[in-house]
């Protein structure tokens, strides 16, 4: 019976967003990111790896990029809002003991950034600008 | 085994590994297994086919991506360095001689389907230069953040459109007295995969519909519409949310309230209809439609970062644009927005196009500096020099934009 819930469950999964996924195991695709000594990332997702990192990567490619997540940055509570617009309106399931794994990583590797109203200008790649009048 | 290869091959091999592993293949259609969609998962590394290498890409599924400053110096902007923005998946089936557009609603006297071909034929040809921005262009200096696609300053671009007047087929179709709003619908699919959702559905009022500058376009600086960008056939509603200008089209509703599709409801593309502190949470029935674009510009020569050499002069330029008004004046300071200068700027080719500026400066001591450049529009609205208001979605950034030059012998 519990095998058959499974199946169903995934089925549903599979069928609301074509492109299933599980936890991955692909451990020869996971090349740390050369220039960062410390925070290593998954070169396919771009993803910090880190504790769940698997988790977070499976439920959540499975219907959207990394690139999402990736490129965001929110508080707990902010990525807790996402989820929830997600199950309301994006077809999201129901994440169970895996909600407040995925929302710690998030918080931990995601997390709000101060910013203020104007930033400095950063990463800027200098370069001899050739044509002076 | 290069790259792309690398990683078509890892989503291949994710996907069926999961699929047998939860003993689902005989389940699954076999247009999912056969890697049909695969497309759809491509990953940071991968290039959008048909535009710029050196775009920057947000989001691979559905494809996002945004321009260099330095990219957009074009007049004109080519196609393969227009921002791509897409809502959902790009349509499978796209075959012109059998495209068709469907015009109805409840404020469509005669509602009615045209080919493509018709459209070409029976109605006058208009070619154009709009200015299409993401509302959300900006949004990634917003604090706290707004969720989304981070764009910076590369979500606007301003290619010359070919098409047929909207106004021109509304009118053929016969429009209601109490027509309010229109509304388009694409091809494109949802992100879901659910044929029964819709990715985007938005529209103007009527006011807007009607102007001479709304296009149904067909070609884009002489050429088809690429598939990224609404190939056959696609709105352009220059000076409003570039989500206005829908891609892929082949249905307008004349609707006899405000439309209602996706994306026009809730907080997408609505600012607080009054002001808020940052961080607030705005009740959806306090939010507003976003409208006409605010006045902005930007620098796309030289790329921030250029090292120079003291006393000489070095040459400036870029666009500046202001939603449905025109752009007066534009204005220059290296020091922080202490002093300003006028810098020349072109009236533009048409109505809603950008306005081409340019000047020269002086730099002559070393040392660290920024270009900030400052539009004003025929209203006399100002450019900020920060943030403009917050907003829950991170829309209508028009902060003026900066690059960086370090002066040294």
């Amino acid at each position: 019976m519990k095998r058959l819930m499974v199946l169903i469950g995934s089925i549903v999964i599979m069928f609301s967003c074509q492109q299933a996924d599980k936890p991955a195991q692909a451990v020869e695709d996971m090349e740390p990111d050369e220039n960062a000594e410390r925070i290593q990332t998954d070169s396919i997702s771009g993803l910090v790896i880190d504790e769940n990192f698997e988790l977070i990567r499976g439920q959540c490619t499975a219907c959207h990029s990394a690139m999402l997540i990736t490129q965001n940055n929110a508080s707990r509570d902010g990525w807790e809002q996402m989820i929830r617009w997600m199950q309301k309106d994006q077809g999201l399931w129901d994440l169970g003991e895996n909600e407040p794994k995925i929302l710690d990583y998030l918080s931990k590797h995601y997390g709000l950034k101060k910013k203020g109203r104007r930033a400095p200008l950063t990463d800027v790649e200098w370069y001899e600008l050739k044509d002076e009048l | 085994m290069n790259v792309s290869e690398n990683i078509k091959t890892w989503n291949r091999r994710r996907f069926v590994q999961a699929a047998a592993l939860t003993g689902l293949s005989s389940l699954v259609p076999s247009a999912v297994l056969s890697g049909k969609h695969l497309g759809d998962l491509m990953t940071a590394n991968q290039q959008i086919p048909g535009k710029h290498p050196d775009l920057i890409i947000l989001n691979d599924r559905p494809w996002n991506a945004e321009t260099p400053a330095h990219l957009l110096d074009q007049e004109v902007t080519s196609m393969d360095r227009l921002f791509v923005r897409n809502n959902g998946l790009v349509p499978e089936k796209t075959d012109p001689e059998l495209w068709t557009l469907e015009i109805d609603g409840e404020s469509a006297i005669k509602p009615q389907t045209f080919t493509l071909n018709q459209l070409k034929s029976e109605f006058q040809h208009h070619s154009l230069q709009l200015v299409l921005e993401c509302g959300g262009n900006g949004r990634s200096e917003f604090d706290p953040p707004a969720k989304g696609n981070q764009w910076t300053t590369g979500a606007v671009g301003a290619p010359k459109w070919t098409g047929i007047r909207l106004k021109d087929v509304l009118e053929r179709v016969g429009i209601k007295d109490d027509a309010v709003y229109i509304g388009y619908y694409g091809k494109d699919r949802h992100l879901s995969g659910d044929p029964n959702k819709v990715p985007i559905s938005r529209g103007v009022p009527m006011s807007k519909a009607l102007e001479d500058e709304t296009l149904i376009a067909w070609a884009a600086n002489g050429e088809d519409l690429p598939l990224m960008h609404g190939f056959p056939l696609r709105l352009v509603i220059g000076g409003w949310p570039a989500s206005t200008s829908g891609k892929w089209l082949n249905r307008i509703t004349i609707r006899n309230q405000i439309h209602d599709g996706a994306k026009m409801t809730g907080q997408s593309y609505r600012v607080p209809c009054e002001p808020v502190a940052p961080g607030s949470t705005v009740p959806d029935e306090q939010m507003c439609i976003i409208e006409s674009m605010p006045v902005k510009s930007i620098i796309t020569y030289p790329k921030t970062g250029a090292m120079v050499k003291p006393g000489k002069s070095i040459r400036f330029s870029g666009h500046a644009w202001a939603g449905d008004h025109s752009v007066k004046s534009v204005a220059y300071s290296i020091d922080y927005g202490v002093n300003w200068s006028p810098l020349a700027v072109d009236p533009p080719v048409n109505r809603l196009s950008w306005q081409h500026w340019r000047g020269e400066v002086k730099f002559e001591k070393p040392g660290y500096y920024e270009f900030w450049v400052r539009a004003t529009d025929d209203l006399g609205s100002d450019q900020p020099m920060v943030l403009p208001g917050w907003n829950p979605r991170g829309y209508l950034n028009n902060a003026c934009h900066r690059v960086a030059i370090k002066v040294q012998s």
